[in-house]
C-alpha cells in the first residue's frame, strides 16, 4: 500500500481508498484479522465474527481436497487473492468491454435470439432499477425478502442465525470454510407460505479486479407451498480475470415448497470456480437445479439436495462445456434420506481443444427410504481426440424397494453427421455449432423458456406503468 | 445443347487404400435425368459422395467439373452452394436441432437471396403438403428416431426448398411404400425439369415414376453399358449377370 493511500483511508489498515473508483481494497492474503476486519468493516453482529473466525481456524487446518484435479487446485495461491473490495460505483463495465471470446462462449449456449436481445438490454435496466425495483415492491407486498445477504444479516439476524450454514456447515469442505470465513454479499431470499412467485427472481453479480476473490453466500428459504424461481449468472456478465470464486448456496424448501435455482456461469478462463450448493426438501417440496458450467478454467460443483421429508423431489439438469485449458468437474448428488422420495439427474457434458470434463455423481438411498426413485443420465460430448471425458458415478443403495436407472453414454460427433450438414450449405464450423446447441438442447430449452416468459411479462409491467 | 452441368472424366477413386471407382466417365446436362444401377458395391453410392466432396473418398486419378468449373478446390459447403445437392441413403440424425430451424438455416445458406420468415414458412408449408408430411415434423430433431421413409421425404423437402442445378439421389426409393414412393418421384419429376439429375437405385419401380434419359450399368468401379430406359428394363428383368459376361 503507498503511503498516499494510507492517508486517503484513515482507519483502514488492510485497504485504500482510490480516488478514481471510490474502492476499499484490503491487501493480498488472508488471515485471521482480515476476517475480522471483513466482519467490522460490515458490522456485524458478534456471533457472526464468531462463526467466521471459527470457520477461518478451520480452513486453516483443512487439507486440500485429495480429489479431483490436485495439480490444478494446488496452484492456488491463497496469499495472492483480496478477499475484499468494495466498489461504490458497480456497473462501470458494459458490454462492449467484455472481450469476445466470453461473448461468443454466450452465443454457443444457443439462446435464442430474442433473449440474446433481451440480455443485451440488461444491463441498462439494472441501471436504471425501475422495472426490477417495482417488482420487488410487488413482491414486498406479499411478504417477499429478496436481499443481499449483508442487507439481510443487518435486517434480518434472527433468521440468518437460525438458518445460516445449517445445509452447507462451514467444515463441510475446505472452500465451504473459505466461504464462511470471509463472505461478502449474495442473495437471502424468503417466500412466506403459500406465497408463489410468478416470475423468476434474479441476482446480478459481478468481479472485475484482477486476483479477486468473490466469496458470495446465498440463502433461500421457501415457507410450507410457496414457489420460486431464481437466477443468476445468465443475465450477469460474471467477468473476472485470475480470480477465485468460491461461493455457498443453501436452499430450504419447507412442505410442498418448490425451488428452482438457475445458473449459467461464464466466467473467463482463469477464474477457480469451487462452489458448494445444497438444497434441503422436506416433506412434498422440490428442488431443481438447472445448472450450466461453461466458463472458468477448473469448476467443482456438485448442486446437491437432500431429500429429507417423504414424497420430496429433486431434479438436477447440468450442462458442462470444457474448452482449451478448462477442467469442468461436475455432477449432482442426491441424498433419498425419507420413504417414496424421487430424482432425476440429466448431465451433459462437452470437451473440446484438450479440454476435460467429469461427471461425479453421488446417489445415496438409506436403508429406511423405502420406495424411492432416481434416474440418473449422463452424457459426454468429446469432439476430438485431445480432449477428455471420465464419468465418476456412485451408488449407495440401501434397500431393495427402491428403483434406480442409470444411463451413460460418450459420444463423438461424426464424420457423417458433419458430411451431412456441410452438403446443406453450413461450413464447418457451423456445422460443430449446431450439434453442440442440438446436444446442450435439453438443458437450453429449460432457459430461455422461462427467459422469454419473464421478458414479456417485464415489458408488460413497463407498458402498464407508462399508460397507468 | 443445354448447359452441360456435370462432367465426370477417368475418375478413379480410394476408400482408405481400396479402389472403389477405376475410371467412370460420365455427363449431365441441365434438364437431362440419368440412372446408375448396379449391384451392391459396384461403387454407385461412391460416385455420387465422391461428387459432393465427402472427406473419405479420395480421387486417386481423374477429374469433375461442375457448371465447366472444376471441384477438387470447392469444399463441401460451397458446392452445396453453389447449387450442388445430395439425397443421402442414410442421412444423419442431429439430436437436439429441430427440423424446422434446420430448414431455415440451410436455406439462408444455400440461396443467394434467403426468404423472408413469412415468405419461407409459406414455401415450405406449400412443400409438405405436397410431400404429405404432417406440420408436427418441423419440432422434430433432424432425422432423430425417424422411420427410413420419415427420413427420404425429409431428403425430397430439402431438395425442394434448396432448388438445387444438381440432384444427386442415392437410394432414394428404399425404405419407400408405393404411395410415398410417388409422392417422393413427383418431387423429383418437379426438380429435375429444370436440374441435372443422377438417381442411383437398384430397381426399377422408381424409373417408373421418374422417366430417365440415361440409364448406365455399372460393375466393379466402371460404367459398363450405357442405354435408354429400356436397359434399366433389362436389368430388372436379366439381372447383372449378363453384363458380367460381355465384359
Amino acid at each position: 500500500m503507498t503511503d498516499d493511500a494510507q492517508e486517503l483511508i484513515g482507519d483502514y489498515r488492510y485497504g485504500f481508498h482510490d480516488p478514481e473508483n471510490s474502492t476499499i481494497r484490503f491487501d493480498k492474503g488472508l488471515s485471521e484479522q482480515v476476517v475480522r476486519d471483513i466482519s467490522e468493516l460490515k458490522n456485524e453482529p458478534k456471533w457472526m465474527t464468531d462463526i467466521r473466525v471459527k470457520a477461518y481456524r478451520h480452513f486453516v487446518e483443512r487439507v486440500m481436497p485429495e480429489w479431483g484435479n490436485c495439480s490444478l487446485l494446488n496452484m492456488i495461491d491463497f496469499e495472492n487473492v483480496t478477499y475484499f473490495l468494495r466498489s461504490s460505483d458497480k456497473t462501470e463495465k458494459s458490454w462492449d468491454d467484455v472481450p469476445d471470446d466470453i461473448k461468443n462462449t454466450f452465443n454457443r449456449l444457443g439462446i435464442p435470439e430474442a433473449e440474446q436481445k433481451w440480455l443485451g438490454g440488461v444491463t441498462a435496466q439494472y441501471e436504471s432499477e425501475a422495472v426490477y425495483h417495482s417488482i420487488r415492491e410487488d413482491l414486498e407486498e406479499q411478504g417477499v425478502i429478496f436481499l443481499d445477504m449483508d442487507s439481510g444479516l443487518k435486517q434480518y439476524p434472527d433468521i440468518i442465525k437460525k438458518y445460516f450454514g445449517t445445509v452447507v456447515p462451514h467444515s463441510d469442505n475446505k472452500f465451504s470454510a473459505l466461504n464462511t470465513a470471509v463472505w461478502s454479499g449474495g442473495s437471502f431470499l424468503y417466500i412466506p407460505k403459500g406465497v408463489s412467485v410468478e416470475m423468476p427472481v434474479q441476482a446480478y453479480f459481478r468481479i472485475n479486479a484482477k486476483n479477486m476473490g468473490q466469496f458470495e453466500r446465498t440463502l433461500i428459504i421457501a415457507d410450507e407451498g410457496s414457489t420460486v424461481h431464481y437466477v443468476e449468472g445468465c443475465t450477469a456478465p460474471n467477468y473476472s480475470t485470475d480470480s477465485l470464486h468460491s461461493a455457498v448456496v443453501e436452499l430450504i424448501a419447507m412442505e410442498g415448497a418448490k425451488i428452482r435455482y438457475s445458473t449459467v456461469q461464464n466466467w473467463s478462463s482463469n477464474v477457480y470456480n469451487l462452489v458448494t450448493k445444497r438444497a434441503i426438501a422436506h416433506k412434498n417440496a422440490t428442488i431443481e437445479w438447472v445448472d450450466g458450467n461453461i466458463g472458468s478454467k477448473l469448476t467443482m460443483k456438485y448442486p446437491s439436495v437432500l431429500l429429507k421429508g417423504e414424497g420430496a423431489h429433486a431434479e438436477v439438469i447440468s450442462v458442462a462445456y470444457a474448452g482449451n485449458g478448462q477442467h469442468q468437474d461436475t455432477g449432482a448428488k442426491v441424498h433419498h434420506l425419507a420413504s417414496n422420495t424421487t430424482s432425476n439427474i440429466l448431465s451433459k457434458s462437452i470437451s473440446k481443444n484438450g479440454g476435460r470434463s467429469s461427471y461425479r455423481g453421488l446417489l445415496q438411498v438409506t436403508p429406511k427410504s423405502t420406495g424411492c426413485r432416481s434416474k440418473v443420465v449422463c452424457d459426454a460430448l468429446i469432439l476430438d481426440e485431445h480432449s477428455r471425458s471420465d464419468t465418476y458415478p456412485t451408488m449407495e443403495i440401501g434397500n431393495s424397494t427402491s428403483d434406480l436407472e442409470h444411463e451413460a453414454s460418450v459420444s463423438k460427433v461424426s464424420s457423417d453427421q458433419l458430411f451431412y450438414l456441410m452438403s446443406r450449405g453450413f461450413t464447418e464450423d457451423e456445422a460443430m455449432g449446431l450439434i453442440v446447441n442440438g446436444f446442450f438442447e435439453p438443458f437450453t430449452r429449460e432457459l430461455p423458456m422461462e427467459y422469454a416468459v419473464e421478458l414479456n411479462k417485464l415489458i408488460e409491467l413497463e407498458m402498464e406503468g407508462s399508460i397507468g | 445443347m443445354a448447359e452441360e452441368i456435370l462432367r465426370i472424366e477417368n475418375l478413379h477413386v480410394s476408400v482408405e487404400g481400396t479402389a472403389i471407382l477405376k475410371g467412370v466417365n460420365l455427363i449431365i446436362h441441365r434438364g437431362e435425368i440419368h440412372a446408375i444401377m448396379g449391384r451392391n458395391g459396384a461403387g454407385k453410392s461412391t460416385l455420387a459422395n465422391v461428387v459432393m466432396g465427402h472427406p473419405a473418398y479420395v480421387i486417386t486419378e481423374g477429374r469433375i467439373f461442375y457448371q465447366g468449373q472444376p471441384l477438387e478446390n470447392l469444399a463441401v459447403f460451397e458446392r452445396a452452394r453453389a447449387g450442388m445437392f445430395l439425397s443421402f441413403q442414410y442421412p444423419a440424425a442431429i439430436p437436439g436441432v429441430q427440423v424446422g430451424t434446420f430448414l431455415k438455416k440451410s436455406v439462408a445458406s444455400v440461396r443467394d437471396e434467403p426468404p423472408k420468415g413469412r415468405e419461407f414458412r409459406k414455401e415450405l408449408t406449400a412443400a409438405m403438403e405436397q410431400l404429405a408430411m404432417d406440420k408436427s415434423f418441423l419440432s422434430r430433431y433432424v432425422n432423430d428416431g425417424f422411420s427410413g421413409g420419415e427420413k427420404k421425404r425429409l431428403e425430397i423437402l430439402q431438395m425442394l426448398l434448396l432448388q438445387p442445378n444438381l440432384a444427386l439421389l442415392d437410394e432414394t426409393d428404399s425404405g419407400l411404400d408405393i404411395d410415398a414412393l410417388r409422392i417422393v418421384a413427383k418431387g423429383i419429376n418437379e426438380v429435375a425439369v429444370d436440374s441435372a439429375c443422377l438417381i442411383i437405385t437398384h430397381y426399377q419401380r422408381l424409373l417408373d415414376l421418374v422417366k430417365p434419359h440415361f440409364v448406365h450399368a455399372m460393375m466393379d468401379g466402371v460404367i459398363v453399358q450405357t442405354g435408354g430406359p429400356e436397359l434399366a428394363l433389362e436389368l430388372e428383368d436379366r439381372g447383372y449377370d449378363w453384363l458380367d459376361m460381355a465384359v
